[in-house]
């Protein structure tokens, strides 16, 4: 009865940043944000906040001006569909205007 | 002195679950199981069981239910049969593959189509390669004892386990069953202990995505991909063998009922022509063994209980002696043979033991075998067997096959 369990029995991670490894670098397409038109920029206060609330993957940081941690963005433009101000482009990784 | 109590197989089973104090059942009704689960959730009702019964939609959610409850710590029950079986097969692999002691009853009936309620072991034989063990039982005693010893076995190696009994033969037909008391079982079955438990104060995902090669954590461990958690699965499969023999040996010590572990043995020690089988049929061989004695014939029995992992090591010390074998079994896998049969054969191929090994596939959909054509069936083969005509094909016992 007392055998000794396998810490590996079955197979198990905990909640941390980069459980799957860096994720980034699976991207296509990256976000890139135009402060001139993105609305916590344009009126100086936290405001908006879309793309923090639609990323799937909690890649977005909110503040003034927004920023989107490229480690972990896997490049899928939900935020750029769904930013209201049309400040999210989604362009060519590696491209000049990336 | 025992209580015996006079009980059907469906009650045994959920006697045997009260004194195992089962503490989350969840089910889907499905006949022939249906008066075992309706025995149980009356166990519950009248506070003679402290268990939560959970109803579901489906015997997937059923399966589901009882993952999610082994792994926060429960012990659980879930029946089914037939179709029932069939609809839970992706959550079979997902409790083995958890390495979860879930148990369950498959109340064995055959698979439709053409729709039928009545009794072969497709069902189970189907479900042969989802990481359970299966053990078959042959009486309503066996049933109540297998339960108990289902438990210690499934918490031992961390594997889930199927006690398979023939539908209506067992499940709907009473016996005189001695009855241990919960303290009794207490002392044979500690409670249990999970190996890992969900707890929000340590979350953790578990079996989440993995990929084909091991990787290295986030704290610096390398830990294993796919390919090793399924050699640890099939490793502690072979290693239930032991486990299953001793826990049956200990079982026999304390309650003084010995099943036998892997397979037993009737009047074999002398035989020369061994039957064998898996469940209820194996109570009419013993009488038809018992019948062929009589008119001279020197026939045996092996009755195989534990059908996985297959007991290849006790089967080759078993059968050694006899001059022929003859499988009976209510399973086919079409296009080959029957389960049983393969496997037997496949066992004895890493001997050196080389004789003829007829096959009947019999009872399906509930077609009923009575001794006397076992005895006929067995002299046919015996005959044909001295003749050397004896063919390796499947044959179809009491099936108008013209």
């Amino acid at each position: 009865m007392n055998s000794k369990i396998d810490d590996n029995i079955c197979a198990m991670c905990g909640p941390a940043v980069a459980e799957a490894g860096r994720t980034g670098d699976w991207r296509d397409m990256r976000p890139v944000i135009d402060h001139s038109r993105c609305v916590p920029s344009v009126k100086q206060k936290p405001s908006c906040f879309l793309c923090w609330l639609y990323c799937p993957e909690g890649v977005v940081i909110t503040g003034i001006p927004v920023k989107i941690d490229m480690e972990y963005c896997k490049g899928c433009g939900v935020c750029a569909e769904e930013c209201p101000a049309k400040a999210i482009k989604m362009v060519q990784e590696g491209s000049v205007n990336g | 002195m025992d209580n015996v109590q006079i009980l059907t197989g469906n009650q045994a089973a959920a006697m045997g679950a009260r004194i195992c104090r089962v503490q989350v059942v969840a089910a889907y009704p499905i006949t022939p199981q249906s008066s075992l689960m309706e025995t149980l959730s009356q166990y519950i009702e009248a506070g003679l069981l402290k268990s939560e019964f959970i109803r579901v939609e489906s015997e997937h959610s059923a399966m589901t239910v009882c993952i999610s409850a082994s792994s926060v710590g429960a012990r659980v029950l879930t029946a089914t049969s037939s179709h029932g079986l069939l609809y839970m097969h992706e959550q079979l692999h997902w409790a083995a593959g958890s390495r979860l002691p879930v148990v369950m009853c498959c109340v064995n009936r055959a698979v439709g189509a053409p729709w039928s309620i009545f009794n072969d072991q497709q069902d189970s034989i189907s479900q042969r390669d989802t990481g359970w063990l299966q053990i078959y039982c042959r009486n309503n005693q066996e049933i109540i004892d297998t339960m108990i010893q289902a438990y210690r076995i499934a918490e031992t190696v961390n594997l889930p386990v199927m006690i398979c009994y023939d539908g209506f033969i067992l499940s709907h037909t009473t016996m005189p069953v001695a009855v241990p008391t919960s303290e009794e079982v207490d002392e044979f079955l500690p409670p249990y202990k999970p190996h890992t438990i969900l707890d929000p104060a340590t979350p953790k995902n578990i079996n989440p995505v993995i990929f084909p090669n091991r990787k290295i954590n986030h704290e610096g461990v390398l830990c294993h991909a796919y390919m090793e958690f399924r050699y640890l699965l099939h490793q502690a499969a072979l290693n239930a063998r032991r486990v299953i023999a001793d826990v049956s040996r200990e079982y026999a010590q304390k309650f003084g009922r010995d099943h036998g572990g892997l397979l037993w043995t009737y009047k074999s020690e002398d035989a020369e022509i061994l039957v064998t089988s898996m469940g209820s049929l194996t109570m009419e061989l013993s009488t038809a063994v018992d019948i062929l004695r009589e008119q001279g014939v020197k026939a045996g029995l092996v009755g195989i209980r534990v059908f996985r992992p297959f007991p290849r090591a006790e089967v080759a010390e078993a059968f050694c002696r006899a001059k022929a074998i003859i499988v009976f079994e209510k399973d086919i896998s079409y296009g080959f043979e029957g389960a049983l049969s393969s496997d037997l054969k496949a066992s004895l191929y890493e001997t050196d033991i080389r004789i003829p090994i007829a096959n009947y596939t019999a009872g399906l959909g509930g077609r009923d075998i009575k001794a006397r054509e076992l005895v006929a069936a067995i002299t046919e083969s015996l005959a044909e067997i001295k003749n050397g005509t004896n063919e390796p094909i499947t044959k179809w016992l009491n099936c108008y096959t013209g």
